[in-house]
């Protein structure tokens, strides 16, 4: 089989049952992912591309377990590697939809190199964060949103480090789509999941998405985030101002660029006898001998 | 005049920008050009640019008629084009009463540390001479001088020129070719030459060990590489990058090394055949990765060109200290296929049979090199053996709810379809998992699925992956060595046999899964073995007794970089041992 000339199935109808698998999550129950992976069955069903032509891919941490949860390929990895892994898996086969979802942890912690350079190199993935502030799957410790005064076991009365603004590192990388979304929120939220895939290359979705177990008072965010108060620009300067002077509560599409995404593989002759020819010294002539034209086959 | 000999060693030095290396690189050319062998290592100063330099070279051909495949214990002649800071390269250029030095008493007094030698100075006016050429350069002039010692042919000389800086334009080619001639006139004039036997006119490659691994990737089907800069593998990095243009596939340049390892995990699950090229401290950056793609059967290539560590150690200089990480680094039971080459005329092939075994046994192989082999230039003959391709299993058994990912199979191998392929969708993980792939803590899977892994290498026939036996069939002496100390080994080796001890070498190629039978039969007869490494542990010794793949009173000769392996170091300590 020569995957890289399937045909790309033609959209489809189909629900998020589609995209539903049997395996049951680990989450708490109140879970804020629930509703992004609801949302995002929504999205890829919407959508109308197949499961088998979807892959979701994830590092590690609480929300990274989603792949397991759709019925889309899937790649679950090491933790903070999810983008490239993303990147290779999208460069190797620019016909695949390729989602990569995970924490702020994951994000924007340990693999927060890597989430500046995906945005830098702009290939065409979008990248869903899960935002809970807080690492849940090691029950409670402080991450890179987490706020100064946050207290916990790890730092009794808080980090005293000011969290940063992924949407600001976002635009300031170069991602040619940022977003925030709200869990919760599950239809707008499926809209915006859309709308970030369709848009080309390097695609931002960051998500609050209460922990309700080690943040109970994240149960706030319901009543506090501010939806309908954003409109999208193709401005950068403007999209990194408004960012900047948000609560980091508002939601909705703050930015949509037009940058070209990440150039395409060259495609050659494919022959490497043509390129072992160069080896060749002191023969009779500097062309590729008899012989080599016999390695080809 | 001395007699027609079969090889001569030369170095040809200077400081930064006078262009040693290059006058090195003409010289090998035109060796090549006239049937010989050459083998040329090439020496910088730790500046980043304008520091000494010294082409290290030796052409003609070994004493079996061969291809020269180690450093030479001595150098014959050393041309300075200058003297500055070239005395810290001493060590590195022994030289001795027979040798002579070719330099230009305008740049003074030959320095202690290369005087003390005793070599013959012989004076030629260098600097000079290249000015009475319209654009002569004092390395054209080197290279001249060099030529004229070995005897090479005006025709072979001026090809090399031509073939080398004819993109600069026919005016620097006359330029050039007016300098080597002026140079070889001059050294005529001295009346001393060590001019080589006739080389037998063949066509061969010119190449590094490094360039070799790159043929073999692409030879192996590798349409993906993502990689990290790092000394001494940036090389292959670069060279796939540019062939790449014409041949297809893409190189991509991570923003580290974790990132270009798992970039690779996600071209591979994606289909591509992948490798990632790094060295040892990137190697280390690797492991964890290198234990995802073990657990979820990722296939991929990982090229390691060794130096010397710990930490960043000697980035320049050869090592090979990173077996023990390349067999084992990797958090919990991991068994991987570790393979290197044994010489750089084997790159190419045991790349190439790398990439296969990744694909076929659906897991990373680590592909030992080291700075030697990766760095040095070579001119060898045309190595005509290639591996048989093997592929990726991506036909699913069954397809649906019955579909299983990781099912366990006799040979361990289990279907890999890649995304795209309708109803196996399948989530590759990190996790302990069951069968079907879905995470699963229970000890009867993870057991189950650590036996397949396993059974994957215990259960393949790596045919003659295994190594290489070289020398006397009632050998009594074994030297064990793995990648560059094999070069060394086989002349030390051959040495032995003439001098009364009929020894050979017996050259591992694989040194993961340990092919026990096949060891033991190329010990077979042999009363004395010695394992030759160059790491200051003897990992390779450890490596084999640990597997009791060894004979009983098997002894190690292991020492460390950066010094390279001559084989008169380990003659010596070979008899150093029976006299103690």
């Amino acid at each position: 089989m020569t995957i890289h000339e399937q045909p790309h199935a033609c959209p489809q109808q189909l629900t998020l049952k589609d995209f539903k698998s049997t395996v049951e999550p680990i989450w708490c129950s109140g879970c804020g992912d629930f509703g992004v992976l609801q949302a995002l069955q929504r999205a890829l069903a919407e959508l109308g591309r197949p499961p088998h032509e979807v892959v979701v891919v994830s590092g590690i941490g609480c929300s990274s377990r989603l792949p397991a949860y759709t019925t889309a390929y899937g790649f679950h990895g090491v933790h903070g590697r999810a983008l490239p892994v993303a990147t290779g898996l999208k460069l190797a086969r620019p016909d695949l939809e390729v989602i990569t979802v995970g924490g702020d942890g994951d994000g924007y912690s340990i693999g927060g190199n890597h989430f500046l350079h995906a945005a830098r190199r702009n290939v065409d993935l979008t990248y869903i964060v899960m935002d809970n502030r807080v690492y849940g799957m090691t029950k409670g410790q402080p991450s890179p949103t987490t706020e100064a005064d946050w207290d916990s076991d790890a730092a009794p009365g808080g980090t005293g480090v000011k969290p940063f603004s992924p949407l600001a590192i976002a635009l300031a990388a170069g991602a040619n789509f940022v977003a925030r979304g709200f869990a919760l929120d599950v239809k707008p939220l499926a809209a915006m999941i859309v709308e970030a895939i369709r848009h080309p290359g390097f695609s931002f979705v960051e998500i609050l998405s209460p922990c309700i177990t080690f943040r109970p008072d994240e149960m706030e965010w319901k009543k506090s985030v501010a939806r309908g108060v954003i409109q999208p620009t193709t401005d950068r300067a403007q999209a990194t101002a408004t960012v900047l002077s948000d609560t980091e509560m508002m939601t909705g599409i703050f930015f949509k660029g037009d940058r070209g995404t990440y150039r395409p593989a060259p495609t050659g002759h494919g022959d490497p006898e043509k390129i072992a020819a160069q080896f060749r010294i002191g023969g009779s002539a500097h062309m590729p001998s008899e012989e080599a034209e016999g390695c080809c086959g | 005049m001395s007699e027609a000999r079969k090889s001569v060693a030369i170095v040809i030095a200077g400081s930064g920008g006078t262009g040693a290396i290059t006058a090195g690189s003409a010289l090998i050319a035109a060796a090549a050009r006239d049937g010989h062998y050459g083998l040329m290592t090439k020496l910088s100063g730790a500046q980043v640019r304008g520091g000494e330099a010294a082409a290290l070279l030796e052409i003609g051909s070994a004493a079996d008629g061969g291809a020269i495949e180690a450093q030479p214990d001595r150098f014959d002649c050393l041309i300075a084009l200058d003297w500055q800071d070239v005395h810290r390269f001493a060590p590195e250029i022994p030289l001795d009463r027979s040798s002579i030095i070719v330099c230009d008493p305008k740049n003074g007094a030959v320095p202690d540390a290369i005087a003390r030698s005793g070599a013959r100075v012989v004076e030629l006016p260098i600097a000079q001479i290249a000015a009475s050429v319209e654009g002569g350069r004092l390395n054209m002039v080197g290279f001249g001088i060099a030529a004229e010692l070995a005897g090479l042919g005006e025709a072979a000389v001026d090809e090399a020129i031509r073939a080398m800086i004819g993109g600069k334009g026919e005016k620097a080619v006359t330029a050039s070719i007016g300098a080597s001639a002026a140079g070889r006139a001059a050294f005529a004039a001295t009346g001393v030459s060590m001019a080589l036997a006739p080389g037998k006119k063949a066509e061969r490659w010119m190449c590094s060990g490094n360039e070799a691994v790159g043929l073999g990737a692409l030879r192996g089907g590798i349409t993906f590489v993502a990689a990290y800069p790092i000394t001494p593998a940036t090389e292959i990095t670069e060279w796939l990058a540019v062939q790449m243009q014409e041949h297809g596939g893409r190189v991509v340049l991570a923003e580290d090394e974790i990132a270009a390892i798992n970039m690779c995990c996600g071209s591979s699950f994606g289909g591509a055949p992948t490798m990632t090229i790094t060295s040892g401290p990137g190697l280390a950056l690797k492991v964890e990765t290198i234990g995802l793609a073990i657990a979820a059967e990722i296939p991929m290539v990982i090229v390691d060109v060794m130096r010397v560590g710990p930490s960043t150690g000697v980035p320049t200089k050869s090592d090979q200290g990173d077996l023990d990480i390349a067999l084992h680094g990797t958090p919990g039971d991991a068994p991987r296929v570790v393979i290197a080459p044994i010489s750089i005329a084997d790159c190419a092939a045991t790349t190439e049979r790398a990439v296969h075994l990744a694909e076929a046994l659906q897991t990373p192989v680590m592909l030992l090199s080291d700075q030697s082999i990766g760095q040095t230039q070579t001119i060898i003959d045309i190595p005509t053996d290639r591996p048989a391709p093997l592929k990726r299993l991506t036909t699913p058994f069954a397809t649906g709810a019955d579909f299983r990912r990781y099912a366990l199979t006799d040979s361990g191998v289990s279907p890999m379809p890649p995304p795209g392929v309708p109803d196996c969708q399948w989530v590759a993980d990190g996790l302990s998992h069951a069968e079907s792939g879905h995470p699963s803590n229970s000890a009867a899977n993870h057991v189950a699925q650590l036996e397949k892994r396993l059974r994957k290498l215990d259960r393949f026939d790596f045919g003659d992956t295994w190594g290489e036996v070289f020398g006397p069939a009632d050998a009594t002496m074994a030297l064990l060595a793995f990648g560059s100390s094999v070069g060394p080994a086989k002349v030390a080796a051959a040495r032995l046999t003439a001098a009364g001890t009929p020894t050979r070498v017996v050259a591992l190629r694989l040194l993961a899964p340990v092919q026990k039978a096949k060891l033991a039969a190329a010990l077979a007869g042999v009363k004395r073995t010695i394992v030759v490494e160059q790491n200051h542990s003897a990992q390779l010794w450890r490596h084999l007794r640990g597997e009791k793949a060894l004979p009983h009173g098997c002894e190690s000769f292991a020492r460390p970089g950066p010094a390279p392996f001559r084989a008169a170091e380990i003659v010596a300590h070979i008899l150093r041992e029976v006299a103690a």
